[in-house]
């Protein structure tokens, strides 16, 4: 099977976005994008379609095996996991381009690290030592299954990098501890989420359908929303105690 | 006030940074990639200590017993009795950082592995990896906002600075912006397995490129068994690499066969009629390597797994089902999968003491780049247990020795600013060369002619760190003149009780020296 990948690459975040094409021939039927870019980058003289020679592709994997989500791009216009993406699926010319809310460092790789920069303002980690509870385990499994890959974040309408929005990515793992938290903590971390989550969602959840951990965000978030809900309203209930 | 240098921030990493950090002592995580993307998020089986949660009688001493059989008795024995008897702390701890655990009437459940005769490995389904891993960031993340901890990802290893026998600190690039930096201070390795050596040919990730561990070897720096390679009996090939088919399998049910006669063989526990599909994996690996031969066999090894109920799938092991499914297109709840052995764990490494020190002062290694707890062949579950143990340990050793801001703060290494790396076409061929002298079976004849193409290569592309340390790896392996663990030689087959001492390599003047417990002068 013959595929031609359009590549949109920069040399560094200085320099000028270019299309460069190259035909990859897959030999497993199981191909991904991730197959194609390894086989490129593994030649001993990478040329484009043009018959130019070409540096090197450059990407981030790790895992190959979407548990990492190191390799997320924009392929065929949509956000996803190059090593999930297989080319059976995508049509004889594939689209690929770095992830367009972040800052791109060079060809398809980007600079994630406002989403780490996000958890790391909302303070989520556990504030004292706390074993889950049976009946939290499977909730608790699931929100830990985040891989930090920003394909929700891409898909987000309400998501901008350096913004106050911290979206589904920031979302599970708070949801998470919010479930295992109790006392100040708990309180702490709720008024983080109702204030760079909950309160900026339009709940559209575009994210859950893009998310390859296949990560059902809606049911995840059930707890920690109608903790934030309840919460305001609490809120506003002593306010009204107060006038 | 000194910062200690973490390279890497999978398990070992990440345990050793929070570590320090509880101590109060400040420290920079430096690592390639973020948390997310280290190998560590990959394990899936499980981790072991001896909590005896199943009523079974287990306990530390026997965790040690089963670990040092497994390793065939080349592991470091004070060393494995501190793991092995630290291991119930280890795993509380971490189930008290928030891990989600399997449970049953309020308690952990622990499942069967391969070369134990106690149900040890506690769990969370079938991704305890990444359920540690996520667990160890949160409250990583703890002390970055304290101020403890610094993170440096996207950056690469580029060297030591070494002076005399002392490593006063690490080069690294911002692999994003190409930005050298020197960190001065004492060093904690836990750069991984140096997978990448095998591009495509193992479970794990290419980006532990191994790069960290030839540069450690170019620099003097003693490893130890660089020819224990583990071979996992379940992997299945998928476009890009090996995926592993988790052992936990078995210990659930699954069984090997393949067909002889045209009627199914469960060669196994026919064979080994005590632990059956769960002996250590070198003695799966080999077993399926040589039934594959027998003549009046046919076709692949088989894992049936369709004896599991639906529960286990349900609650223990759903990603696997997931992942053949989309891999392969086999429901394994409906029929065999075929399954092959595949590279998946380094058992040698870096050499280090009890305390994990290394041949350096002020270099500490921890995780799977070190060597002494697996011996010749790794226990599965017991390596997460040595990466989350050894990053710790060695934390607190370096806790106990106090602030030495004085002594490890010199001069920088005015060596390299770029790695020194040959090309993927390269990278490719070597894991070829490898991967023909390494494999699960050896000889004096396939290792001479590995390092025959080893030199060739390297006449024709030049020398650099990775051909270096791989030529380590085929030099230890003709050095073990005996079979041992995963090291299988066809030319000496039987175990040489002489021999039961680790096999040391360094670099020295321009040579490669290694030897068998005569240690270096
Ligand atoms: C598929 C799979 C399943 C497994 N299942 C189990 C299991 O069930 N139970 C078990 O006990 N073990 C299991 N293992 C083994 C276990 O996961 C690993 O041995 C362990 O996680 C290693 O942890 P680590 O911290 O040493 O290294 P890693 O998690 O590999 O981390 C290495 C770190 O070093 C960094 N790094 C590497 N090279 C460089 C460089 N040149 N410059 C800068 N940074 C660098 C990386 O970015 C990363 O942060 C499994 C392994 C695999 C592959
Ligand atoms: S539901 Fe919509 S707005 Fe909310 S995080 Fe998902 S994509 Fe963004
Ligand atoms: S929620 Fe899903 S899409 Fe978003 S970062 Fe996590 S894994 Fe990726
Ligand atoms: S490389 Fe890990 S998710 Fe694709």
């Amino acid at each position: 099977m013959k595929t031609e990948l359009r590549i949109l690459r920069r040399r560094s975040r200085e320099e000028e976005p270019f299309w460069q094409s190259f035909i990859y021939e897959a030999e497993d039927a199981n191909a991904a994008v991730s197959t194609a870019l390894n086989a490129l980058n593994s030649r001993e003289e990478l040329t484009d379609t043009e018959g130019r020679r070409a540096d090197p592709i450059r990407w981030e994997c790790s895992c190959l095996q979407k548990k990492c989500g190191a390799c997320a791009m924009v392929i065929n216009g949509r956000p996803a996991l190059a090593c999930d993406s297989k080319l059976s699926g995508l049509g004889p010319v594939v689209t690929l381009g770095p992830l367009r809310k972040f800052p791109v460092i060079a060809d398809l790789i980007t600079d994630r690290s406002a989403m780490r920069e996000v958890l790391r303002e909302m303070k989520i980690f556990l504030r004292a030592q706390t074993e889950v509870s049976e009946s939290m385990t499977d909730i608790a499994y699931e929100a830990s299954g985040c891989l930090q890959c920003g394909c929700c974040l891409e898909i987000c309408p309400n998501f901008c990098t350096g913004g106050k929005f911290g979206g589904m990515a920031a979302a599970l793992p708070a949801g998470r501890l919010i479930e295992e938290m109790d006392g100040e903590g708990r309180e702490e971390l709720l008024k983080e989420y109702r204030k760079r989550v909950y309160e900026g969602c339009g709940k559209s959840l575009a994210c859950r359908d893009i998310c390859p951990a296949g990560l059902d965000v809606e049911k995840l978030m059930v707890n920690s929303n109608a903790a934030a809900v309840w919460k305001a309203l609490d809120f506003l209930r002593k306010k009204r105690h107060e006038v | 006030m000194e910062e200690i240098n973490i390279l890497g921030a999978g398990l070992a990493g990440l345990s050793a940074a929070i570590t320090l950090a509880q101590g109060g002592q400040k420290c920079r995580l430096i690592s390639a990639q973020s948390s997310e993307r280290a190998q560590s998020v990959m394990a899936e089986g499980g981790i072991n200590a001896a909590l005896d949660l199943m009523g079974e009688g287990d306990s530390p001493e026997l965790h040690f017993e089963d670990t040092m059989r497994g390793g065939a008795y080349l592991a470091d024995e004070e060393a494995v009795r501190r793991l092995t008897f630290g291991a119930p702390d280890t795993v509380r701890w971490l189930a008290g950082l928030g891990v989600p655990f399997n449970m049953k009437d309020g308690r952990l459940v622990q499942r069967s592995f391969g070369g134990q005769k106690k149900k040890r490995t506690a769990y969370a389904r079938s991704s305890t990896g990444k359920m540690i891993m996520s667990a160890l960031i949160d409250e990583c993340r703890k002390y970055e906002c304290s101020g403890l901890v610094k993170r440096f990802d996207h950056h690469g290893f580029l060297g030591l600075n070494v002076r005399e026998d002392s490593c006063l600190g690490l080069r690294a690039r911002d692999i994003y912006s190409g930005e050298v930096m020197d960190f001065s201070g004492r060093v904690i390795m836990c750069c991984g397995g140096p997978a990448g050596l095998f591009p495509g040919l193992t479970t794990g990730t290419a980006a532990n490129s191994g790069y960290a561990a030839a540069r450690l070897f170019e620099q003097g720096v003693v490893f130890g068994n660089l020819e224990m390679l583990q071979y996992h009996p379940t992997t299945v090939a998928i476009p890009d690499k090996r995926c592993l088919v988790t052992e936990a399998a078995r210990g659930e049910g699954g069984r090997l066969f393949i067909m002889r006669n045209g009627k199914r063989w469960y060669f196994m526990e026919e064979k080994y009629p005590e632990l059956k599909n769960l002996m250590p994996r070198d003695v799966v690996a080999r077993e399926m390597y040589f039934v594959r031969k027998e003549p009046d066999s046919s076709g692949e090894v088989m894992l049936d797994m369709t004896g599991l109920d639906g529960l286990v799938w349900r609650s223990r092991l759903p990603d696997l089902r997931a992942e053949l499914i989309h891999y392969l297109g086999i429901d394994p709840a409906k029929e065999p999968v075929p399954v092959r052995e595949g590279i998946h764990y380094f058992m040698g490494g870096i050499y280090t003491d009890i305390a994990h020190r290394t041949s350096l002062r002020g270099l500490y290694a921890a995780g799977e780049c070190t060597c002494q707890y697996h011996g010749a062949n790794r226990l599965g579950g017991n390596s997460m247990l040595g990466a989350v143990f050894g990053g710790r340990t060695a934390a607190e050793d370096i806790l106990c020795d106090g602030d030495q801001a004085a002594d490890f703060n010199g001069e920088r290494d005015s060596g390299s600013v770029t790695e020194n790396e040959p090309s993927d076409a390269v990278k490719l061929e070597l894991g070829e060369i490898l991967y023909s002298g390494l494999g699960i079976v050896r000889s004096a004849e396939g290792l001479c002619n590995a390092l025959d193409r080893l030199d060739e290569l390297e006449e024709r592309r030049g020398t650099f760190p990775r051909t270096r340390l791989a030529r380590a790896m085929l030099l230890s392996a003709m050095e073990r003149k005996e079979s041992r663990g995963a090291h299988y030689r066809e030319d000496h087959p039987e175990r040489d009780e002489k021999l039961g001492r680790p096999t040391l390599s360094r670099y020295k003047n321009g040579v490669i020296e290694v030897s068998i417990g005569e240690g270096f002068e």
